[in-house]
């Protein structure tokens, strides 16, 4: 064929056009793929619903006595979340355990403080703070914190194991599934999911209780030492607590804002 | 042009390995799954949404419902008509949909998906086998 500069542009405007033209056809067939369309769901709370601005909690120290006062507490909340039992202390999995009181509050210990606080433990739980280090260190947003209510949520789904948000809590409230957990629950409840290896685990503040209108369950089984409520509400139990009492927060000094103080 | 038989025979020959999985599984179809309905999931005649929809789309469904309960925190699916349902895989599915061999697998196995829900929420949550 003859080629010229002529019939060379004559063929690419031509093409041009025609290509436009063509554009309209080709969106309509990349559109119409019709898999894939979730509804739009409607959905909403349910009614019993706690609501609350801030949730946050007080632990009163002068109740405990012992360990025994603790064991309860842990039991309740590791029975219902199917929290496993390890023997490896490596492995371990915990929501809510005790530690001493120099662990608990380094650096605000001294030789000579009220001698009640050098042999009482204390329960120790994720603090839920207000602007939570876990949740910047999160590469895939599956820990977040729930801007509606402050709690600081795991999203199991998500969870690709990377540990970052493990290395990033200042208060080891996380423990990662090196194994399969389900061997080792001892009584599953089985209308509460387990989780599997390879996810990081911690306390939820009973998120699931408190879409039904529950308190926590260590809460309930605390007999008083642990209070629930909104911190956000200047009338709740634990606003009322804290106008009254002297209370302490985890290394405050980091800048983490915990929402679990306690009585000391 | 000598080589033409040659080319032919290797022709036929590359066809032949090509096709081969066809002919390997001819007349070897696994039948259509029949997944079965429990008596409550019959007597409820429809699920949360019309069967059709629910057969194509309940992973998409279910995948709405676990960003909505996990992080919106509203656990309630209202339907078109309507009707209220808890967003639970184990408490609300498999209410009703206990039998999960007879039922989820079946089709899961014969489309060779292999959900993972299962390594967490509880497969039959009353118990029953």
């Amino acid at each position: 064929m003859d080629s010229s500069r002529r019939t060379f542009l004559k063929i690419a405007g031509v093409a041009a056009v025609t290509g436009w033209g063509a554009r309209p056809v080709l969106d309509s067939f990349a559109s119409s793929g019709g898999h894939g369309e979730a509804v739009e769901p409607e959905a909403k709370k349910t009614g019993e619903a706690l609501i609350g601005k801030h949730w946050g909690m007080v632990v009163d120290t002068t109740q405990i006595e012992s360990i025994d006062d603790l064991e309860p507490i842990f039991e309740a909340c590791h029975k219902l979340h199917n929290v496993p039992v390890l023997k490896n202390k490596r492995h371990r999995i915990m929501w809510i355990w005790e530690d001493e009181y120099e662990h608990v509050f380094p650096g605000q210990e001294s030789p000579y403080m009220v001698e009640r606080l050098h042999k009482t433990p204390l329960p120790v739980l994720c603090n839920h703070c207000e602007n939570p280090p876990c949740v910047r260190a999160c590469p895939t947003k599956a820990t977040f914190k729930r801007e509606s209510d402050g709690i600081v949520m795991m999203d199991f789904h998500r969870c690709i194991g990377c540990r970052f948000c493990m290395a990033a809590c200042p208060f080891g409230a996380r423990s990662f599934n090196f194994r399969d957990p389900r061997p080792f629950i001892e009584e599953i409840n089985r209308e509460f999911p387990t989780r599997m290896k390879g996810v990081v685990e911690k306390c939820n503040f009973c998120a699931e209780r408190l879409a039904v209108g529950k308190m926590p369950a260590c809460v309930e089984a605390s007999n008083g030492i642990l209070t629930f409520g909104d911190l956000g509400d200047p009338e709740s139990e634990v606003r009322e607590l804290l106008r009254e009492h002297f209370t302490i927060r985890r290394k405050q000094e980091l800048g983490t804002e915990p929402s679990v103080y306690y009585i000391v | 042009m000598n080589d033409r038989g040659k080319i032919i025979a290797g022709l036929a020959i590359f066809i032949a390995i090509v096709t081969l999985p066809f002919w390997f599984n001819m007349g070897k179809a696994a039948p259509v799954p029949d997944p079965k309905l429990t008596a409550k999931a019959k007597a409820a005649k429809e699920c949360v949404e019309s069967t059709a929809y629910m057969r194509a789309e309940h992973m998409q469904l279910l995948d709405v419902w676990r960003d909505t309960v996990v992080r919106d925190a509203k656990r309630v699916y209202v339907t078109e008509k309507g009707k209220e349902y808890m967003m639970s895989l184990s408490n609300t599915c498999l209410d009703c949909h206990s039998n999960k061999t007879e039922f989820c697998d079946r089709c899961h196995d014969y489309a060779s998906a292999r959900p993972y829900c299962w390594d967490c929420h509880i497969d039959n949550p009353k118990g029953e086998n």
